[in-house]
This record gives structure tokens, sequence and C-alpha cells, in this order.
């Protein structure tokens, strides 16, 4: 069996009994990217002296018997996160120029649990899409079928575990960004409570709903990455002063008595009929390993999507205010004066995405509408937790689908933003709630895998890492590889 | 027509913080450009704001201090505007929900009326930094030094009803920041600043007149004058037949003129929203009584106590009062002179003139508060007269020594020794005959010219009571 049909945490106890040495393995994950990246534009930088460096520290530090379960395993970061010396382009022309001066919290933590930096993968830009279409540097490919999008906007995350070029990466989701593209990759995609992982030193699309998490090929490594990553920090106000609780051991729990709630308004119209079926069928199976399922309506989810395209994009509008080419980024070339600045600037720095939910978010926070746009949304928001709150006081877990559809074509939604939007109509809840949810695969439909979402209450991390966990002892979904790229 | 002046202040205080209210950096005045700026002060991709706890102490006591309810629970807001030297594109500050709200301060007016005055509220918020437009070209340069540094708005209700009241209402914010030690209050630096609402309406009318920002005030005689000229000016306006456009002016102090800056059309449209990069700043009941306690005696309650207990006048308590250090030092002084009428008459005059001569702070007076008290002792025992009192001080304050020396070296000490006085005055006596016979014969106005005789004769050192007394005795003769 070759090095990279293993599992993050395989790789880890492999490389704690010395049955090869991190050196061997980064090589031959650099190596694979090598190859592959060609077809899939899942790398914007792959930082293979870096790699190596690292590698070789993990090495003597397994020799000295210092390692951890993750100590010596490559990832690979989305290019969203600062990592000091190293380009951070948030996947946009803006930032094509920026190096980062500092490593953000999530980059430090994994750093000094002793993985390996592979390099920074490509996303929608700014984090925003649900395709990977919106980069600067050119769409992402889906190793299950490279004339498909792998999801967005962790797609060049999920492209590269996929097929297996990086045992596991980082992503982060505002609106269902690591969820989505799991789910169109066969990947466990985890998305944390929100607060629960530091946000510093990610660049920010709408800071009340980020969140980084990790893109896995199993539950048991998004385990260990989110156990590694996890925790308060004082630099971000956000972050959760919660203890960090042991994920990968309390994997072991049980399905029996587990309460899963369906959620109705999941399963209605937009959501494809064998998705649907692939969904439905994984969650009798959890019925027949003896969890409880019962069908809930949570009325104002419906209105998570235009909910969250007020919310997201008034941040997303003050956020990237501040790439005004004065100080670091993108500048227009001899610009006459501040207005000229500014204006060619952000206007050649950012691409049509970007611009559209900046100048929505400027519009929904202008005087004479913020009440009707803004306000309103954080009262619809409010309902939408209050509806969950009432649904995890009868059940532990909600699962649905994770995204309507299978992989779709490149190209097929970038023309009609709307309907790009609906793609995470099932993802969105989470994050207004902020709270934890994960993608599981559950299925094939004409090849392309298919996600189960679990969602759980705050900081119920472990409950939804063990029901994953569970879920993938007894099925095979999660071992799968696009065959092109085994 | 009489026209009503109608003033409201928006004073801005730098808080005296150490660090940044979002950062760690240094807040320390005068450094070279933007080495006080670190990546957050520089809003780089993905940093994040840190509330500095001790800027919110101190919002809080001057809360407290003005009778305000403060906040259990108050939120910041992102203020949305391009601009070179604010770097994240938005100003961090308190908008719909202030962490201070509704307080009063007390003015004196000049007829000795007292008069509140509402604080509508006071927010905290962060300074942007500052854009160099000399030396560098056609260039312009950015220092981010100030970005991030605490402010706190203290935000006036439109209570003033002239440019002196204005000037007595910031005065006394002044010396109220200073006394708490929350802004050091030096407004060549910019840590105290303000901008003025104006507007006029006729003598008696309820409705407020159109008003004018003026900002750029960083003196109290510029708020004086700003607020006078803008006054002229929409007088002027209205009795022309113009009307007053709402807008904000800019004070030029070099032509002593406003002049506009933006029209209420062009103003910004900030697009104020909670940021949520910040959790509400949430006080509870046991760090606010922890604030209370902490609180020095403020100058009101000094004043009253300066009043009651050393029997001084409210001017005087209140002159006493107006600093800290002042009325610490005074204190100082009537408690080791004995004598606190003296030691107030003393502050007040001699060492008040002195200090004002050479431009010195209270804190660096060559003469101590114990050196002064050392003097008025012997001022209170006989030892110098009030006259020579003088001399003494002048040179305690040159030779900076204690006043016992002074009076040694010089040999100023006053004669009270009965027989020594009644010699010198039987020296004058015989050596003016005439005058002496003419003072018997009825012209008792001889008797200055007697006493100056004596001082003369004594180099001013004869104690005047007592001389007063035996030159009566002798002039009656024998």
């Amino acid at each position: 069996m070759s090095l990279h049909h293993s599992t993050a945490a395989e790789l880890g106890r492999g490389l704690a009994a010395r049955q090869y040495s991190s050196v061997e393995v980064t090589r031959h994950f650099l190596d694979r990217i090598g190859r592959a990246n060609a077809s899939l534009n899942a790398f914007v930088t792959v930082t293979g002296e870096r790699a190596l460096e690292d590698a070789r520290r993990a090495d003597a530090r397994i020799a000295r018997g210092e390692g951890g379960p993750l100590t010596g395993v490559p990832l690979a970061h989305k290019d969203i996160f600062c990592t000091s010396g190293i380009l951070t382009s948030c996947g946009s022309r803006m930032l094509s120029n920026f190096v980062a001066p500092y490593d953000a919290t999530v980059v430090e933590r994994l750093d000094a649990a002793g993985m390996v930096l592979l390099g920074k993968t490509n996303m929608d830009e700014f984090a925003m899409g649900s395709s990977n279409e919106t980069s600067f540097y050119g769409p992402v490919k889906n190793p299950w079928d490279t004339a498909k999008v792998p999801g967005g906007s962790s797609g060049g995350s999920a492209s590269a575990v996929a097929a297996r070029i990086a045992p596991v990466a980082t992503g982060t989701d505002t609106g269902g960004s690591i969820r989505q593209p799991g789910a169109l990759t066969g990947l466990t995609g985890f998305k944390p409570t929100y607060g629960r992982v530091s946000r510093y030193g990610m660049v920010a699309f709408a800071s009340s709903l980020d969140q980084a998490g990790v893109l896995a090929q199993s539950a048991e490594d998004a385990a260990l990455v989110l156990g590694a990553m996890a925790g308060h920090d004082a630099r971000d106000s956000t972050s959760v002063a919660e203890p960090v609780p042991d994920y990968a051991a309390a994997l072991g729990r049980p399905v029996k008595g587990l309460r899963i709630g369906i959620i109705n308004e999941f399963f209605g119209e937009g959501l494809e009929a064998a998705t649907s079926a692939a969904v439905r069928a994984a969650i009798e199976a959890f019925r027949s390993e003896g969890a409880t399922v019962e069908e809930l309506s949570l009325p104002n989810l419906p209105l998570s999507v235009p909910t969250y395209y007020v919310v997201a994009p008034a941040e997303c509008s003050s956020n990237l205010s501040r790439f005004d080419g004065v100080r670091f980024g993108h500048r227009c070339k001899d610009p006459k004066d501040l207005m000229d600045l500014y204006r060619r600037s952000r206007g050649e720095g950012f691409g049509a995405e970007v611009k559209r939910r900046v100048m929505t978010g400027t519009y929904v926070l202008s005087a004479g509408y913020y009440d009707a746009y803004y306000l309103k949304a954080q009262k619809v928001r409010s309902l939408i937790n209050q509806d969950f709150r009432r649904a995890f006081g009868k059940v532990d877990v909600l699962m649905g689908p994770t995204a309507p559809t299978p992989a779709f074509p490149i190209g097929a939604k970038t023309d009609d933003p709307i309907l790009m939007y609906l793609n995470d109509i099932y993802t969105i809840g989470a994050n207004l709630a902020g709270l934890p949810a994960v993608s599981v695969p559950c299925g094939f439909v004409d090849g392309l895998p298919v996600g189960l979402q679990i969602i759980g209450p705050h900081f119920a991390e472990g409950r939804l890492l063990a029901a994953a966990h569970a879920w993938q002892v007894a099925t095979d979904w999660h071992r799968r590889m696009p065959p092109a790229y085994a | 027509m009489e026209w009503e002046t109608v003033v409201g202040l928006e004073i801005h205080a730098q808080l005296a913080t150490r660090s940044k209210i979002f950062s760690g950096s240094s807040t320390a005045y005068g450094a070279a450009p933007n080495v006080q700026a670190n990546l957050v002060d520089l809003g780089y991709p993905g940093v994040l704001p840190v509330l500095n706890r001790e800027a919110v102490r101190m919002a809080v006591m001057l809360g407290l201090a003005v009778g305000a309810r403060v906040a259990r629970r108050s939120i910041f807001a992102r203020k949305n505007y391009f601009y070179p030297d604010l770097p994240k594109g938005y100003q961090i500050s308190q908008y719909e929900q202030p962490v201070v709200e509704h307080g009063t301060i007390e003015i004196l007016l000049e007829d000795g009326e007292r008069k509140p005055i509402g604080v509508t509220r006071a927010h905290l918020e962060e300074d942007a930094g500052k854009s160099l437009h000399e030396g560098l070209g056609r260039a312009s340069g950015i220092d981010l030094n100030r970005a991030g540094t605490p402010l706190l708005e203290i935000v006036s209700e439109p209570d003033m009803r002239s440019a002196r009241e204005a000037v007595a209402y910031m005065k006394k914010v002044h010396t109220l920041v200073r006394y708490l030690g929350i802004c050091d209050g030096n407004m060549q630096e910019g840590s105290f600043r303000c901008d003025a609402n104006v507007s006029v309406r006729p003598q008696g009318a309820r409705e407020y007149g159109t008003r004018c920002e003026i900002k750029n005030l960083n003196s109290f005689r510029f708020v004086e004058r700003a607020i006078n000229h803008e006054v002229e000016r929409q007088v002027e306006l209205i009795e022309g037949g113009g009307q007053v456009v709402q807008e904000t002016r800019l004070y030029d102090p070099d032509r002593d003129e406003t002049r506009s800056m933006r029209s209420k059309e062009e103003a910004n449209d900030y697009r104020y929203f909670p940021d949520p990069d910040l959790l509400p700043l949430v006080l509870d009941d046991a760090f606010i009584d922890d604030v209370r306690a902490g609180l020095p005696e403020l100058p009101d309650a000094k004043a009253a106590r300066f009043a009651r207990e050393h029997g001084l006048s409210e001017y005087d308590a209140g002159v006493l009062t107006a600093s800290r250090e002042l009325a610490a030092y005074f204190e100082e002084v009537a408690a080791g002179a004995g004598s606190p009428k003296l030691a107030a008459n003393w502050v007040m005059g001699d060492l008040s003139g002195f200090l004002n001569r050479d431009g010195l702070e209270i804190g660096a007076s060559p003469v101590t508060a114990a050196a002064l008290a050392g003097m008025l002792k012997r001022i209170v025992d006989g030892t110098v007269s009030g006259k020579l009192a003088k001399d003494v001080f002048e040179a305690m304050w040159t030779e900076r020594k204690p006043a016992d020396a002074i009076i040694e070296a010089k040999g100023l000490r006053q004669i009270t020794d009965t027989s020594a006085i009644e010699q010198a005055i039987a020296r004058v006596l015989a050596e003016n005959p005439g005058q002496l016979s003419d003072y018997r014969a009825g012209k008792e106005k001889l008797f200055g010219f007697f006493v100056g005789q004596v001082m003369k004769a004594t180099a001013g050192k004869a104690n005047p009571a007592q001389l007063n007394e035996l030159l009566k005795k002798m002039l009656a003769g024998p």
C-alpha cells in the first residue's frame, strides 16, 4: 500500500512506529503534487523546501521521543491563513503580492504539533464562492471528474485531500465553505463551533460567521487536527475560553441511543432525488444501529440564504476596506490622486464576485436601508438560532444533506449568482447559529460523492465526530479514491 | 434683534493608557513615524482587535465622576470611511450604546451662579493616524503611531449660552480628567481637543437654530475665539437675509476665521454597524464598585472642603483646586505653616506669579511646599516681616535654599528685642528734634515719618507691631 493511501492518523502512527520518516512521507506527497497539481490547480504555492525542513525537524523530534500523533504528517493550508514569509493570496489579485509577516494562530498551532507544511491551497477569492471559480488563480478541478467543480470556497484544500496529494488540509467555513466542498469531493469536512478555533491570522470575510476547520479523509483525522488547532486565543476576542476535550479519545462513543432529528425543510424542492435517497439511506443506517430518528421542522431555516446574503456582504464590505493600495496588496500604476489610487487599486485588485458582495454590503448598511436589511437580517438570524435551540432540546444532532446536488460542471452556474448561492442552502444555517457541523461521505451519484451533514449544538464537536466515526467504521465511502489519482 | 448663542461641545480626551485601545503598541508621544504601529495598528489582513481594559476603567471613572449612568452593556461599532491615515477603512467607536450616558458637570458663571451642563454621553473610540504633507516633495506621508490611541469622546448637551460658558465647561472637563489621571490634558500634543457645535436663535426662542460644527479646536483661547467668530458670522448671515447651512467648518487660528469643510450633503455615510470582532462590553457591579472605590477626591468636593475646613472663599477654593497638584501643594503648605489663609495668599500670590513668570508647572516649582511652609512659619512666629518675606521667597526661588538659611545669611531676622527697638527710636528722635516738637504740637501725621526713619535705621527689620507701640509711647514723652 502506498503512503498516500493512509489517512493522516495512520501516517502519524507509522511515523511514530518509525516505519518511515517524515522526509520520506513529505517527498512522496511533494512528488504527487508535482505530478497532479497541473490538472487540479489545487495549490497556489508549494513550499517544497520549507516542507523538507519541517520534515527533518519532525523526524528529529520523533527520534527524541517527543512527537505527537500528528508530528511529521504533512498538511496544506488554505491560502486564507497568514503564513510568515509565504505568499498569502486569499485567491485574489489584491493579495497576489502579499507575503504575510506573521503566522495565523491555526498555522502556529499545527506547526507546534509538528505538522509539515506542503503549501497553500487555492480558494474562491476572499472565500466568496461555492465552486472555486472566483479565484484569481483560476478554477480548481474536482479529482472525481476534472470537468466538475470541487465546491468552494475551500476547493483547493478539498481537491488536494481528495486526490491524496495532501493527507489533510485546513479550510474555513463562512456559509458552508468546508462542508460543501467536502461533500462534493468525498471528504470529511468539519466546521467547529464559532469561537472554537481562533480567527487570528485568517483573512476575514464575514467575521461573525467565519470559522476555521478541517478537510480530512476521516473523522479520526478531523478529530486529531481539530484538537491541535482549537482552543482559546487571547488575540481573538471572539475565541471561547472553553477547554478543548480529547476529540480522538471520544471517537468510540456508540451510536446506540443517539437522538437524530431530520430537518424537514432540507428535503423539499431543489434537493436532487438521488442525493436525497443517499442521505435518507444513511440516516436509516443510523437508526438500524440503535439511534432514534424523528422529523423536525425549523420553520425559519429557509430564510438562511437571504439572511446570509445580507449579513455576510455587510461584514465583508467593511472587512475588505483595508485593501486600499496604501500599505500592502495590489496598488494601481501611477495613481493621479488619492481617489484614483483607491478606485483603480480596488477595481483592479478585486474580482467580480467580491465586488458584487462589497457593493451589496455597502448598500445594506447605508443610511435609510440599514433597518430594512441589516437589522432585519439580524432579527431573522436570532429566530433561526431559536429554531436550532428548540430542536436541540429534543434531539442530540440534526441530519440532512450537505449540498443539493453532487459536483456540477465548471462554468454551469457562473452566470447566475442566485443559483450559485443556493448551493449553500443547507450549510448556511449552522454558520448563522454558530453551530458545529460536519459533512461525511454517504454514497455516490453517477460516480460523484454525496455528503451527509450532521449538525450539533454549540461545543458538541466530540458528539459529531463520534457519530461520523461510527458511520465510517460501518462504511467505506470515505476510503474510496478518485480513480485517476489513486 | 437680540440673538442667543447655543453651544454644545464634543471633547476628545486621549486616555493615559500605556498601550493602545486595541493593540499592545505604546502610546508615547513624539516617537519617529510608524515605530509605534504594529500589525494590528496597520490593519494587516487577519489581525483582530483586543480591548484594553485600562481604557474601560478610565471611561468608567469619568462616568462616575460626572454622576452618569455607566452602561452594564455597551457596543463597539465600526464607522466606515476611506482615508489613508485610517488603516482598516473604519474606525472602531461606540455608537448606539456608549459606556457612559446622562451625566452633569457644573460650571461657575461670572456672576457667581452655578450652572449645570448636561453630559449626553462619553464613549470609547480609537484615534486615527496622521497624514504628513510637509517636507516630502509631492508625496504625502502617513504616521500611524497615533492610530489606535484610546480616546474618550465626551459629548455635552447644547446647554452653553456663550463662548465663555463653553470655555468654562471645557476647563472644568480639563481639570476633571487630569484629576482622575485619565488624560494628561496636553493640548499642544492634541491629548485634549474639542469640536464645537454652534447655533444662534432669537432671544427667547424655543427652537434651536441650524448648527455648524467647528473642528480643530485645541486651546481654550481658540474655542472662545472660534465660537465668537462663528456666532458673528451666523448672525450677520441671518440678518442679511441668508440662512445658516448645516456643515462642518474648520477654525484657522492664523486668520482667526472658520471656513467650510464639508456640507451635510457631502457628509460621509459612515455605515455604522456593530463590530463583529469585539464582543459587547459587559461590566458588572463589582467592577464598577471597584472603580468607584478608587476614585480620588474630585475638584468640586475638594473645593467645598477647602472652603469649609480652611475658611477660604469659594473663589479661592476654586483657584486652589484647579489641579490636583496645586491642591496637594496648598494643603501641604497650609498644614506645615499652620495658617491656611496665609498659605492660600502665598500660593495664589507670589508662588503663582513666579510660576507664571518662568512658565513652570506647580510640580516643577523650585520652592517645594515644605520649603514654603517653612518660610511661612517664620512669618507666623515673627522671625521675618511679611514685607521682608518677599525677599526671602525670591532668594529661595533662585538659590533653592530653605528660608532659615536665607534669613540667616542675609541677616533678615526681624528685631523683636524691645530694648533694641527703643534704642533705635531714641536715636531717631534725637536726630529729628524739629519733627518731634511739631508732632508733639499736634502734627500727628508725622507718625509715619518716624516709622519710616526707624525702619530705615533697622534696615526694615524692626517688628512693625512692636515698633508702632513703642514709638507711640516714646513720642508721647517721658
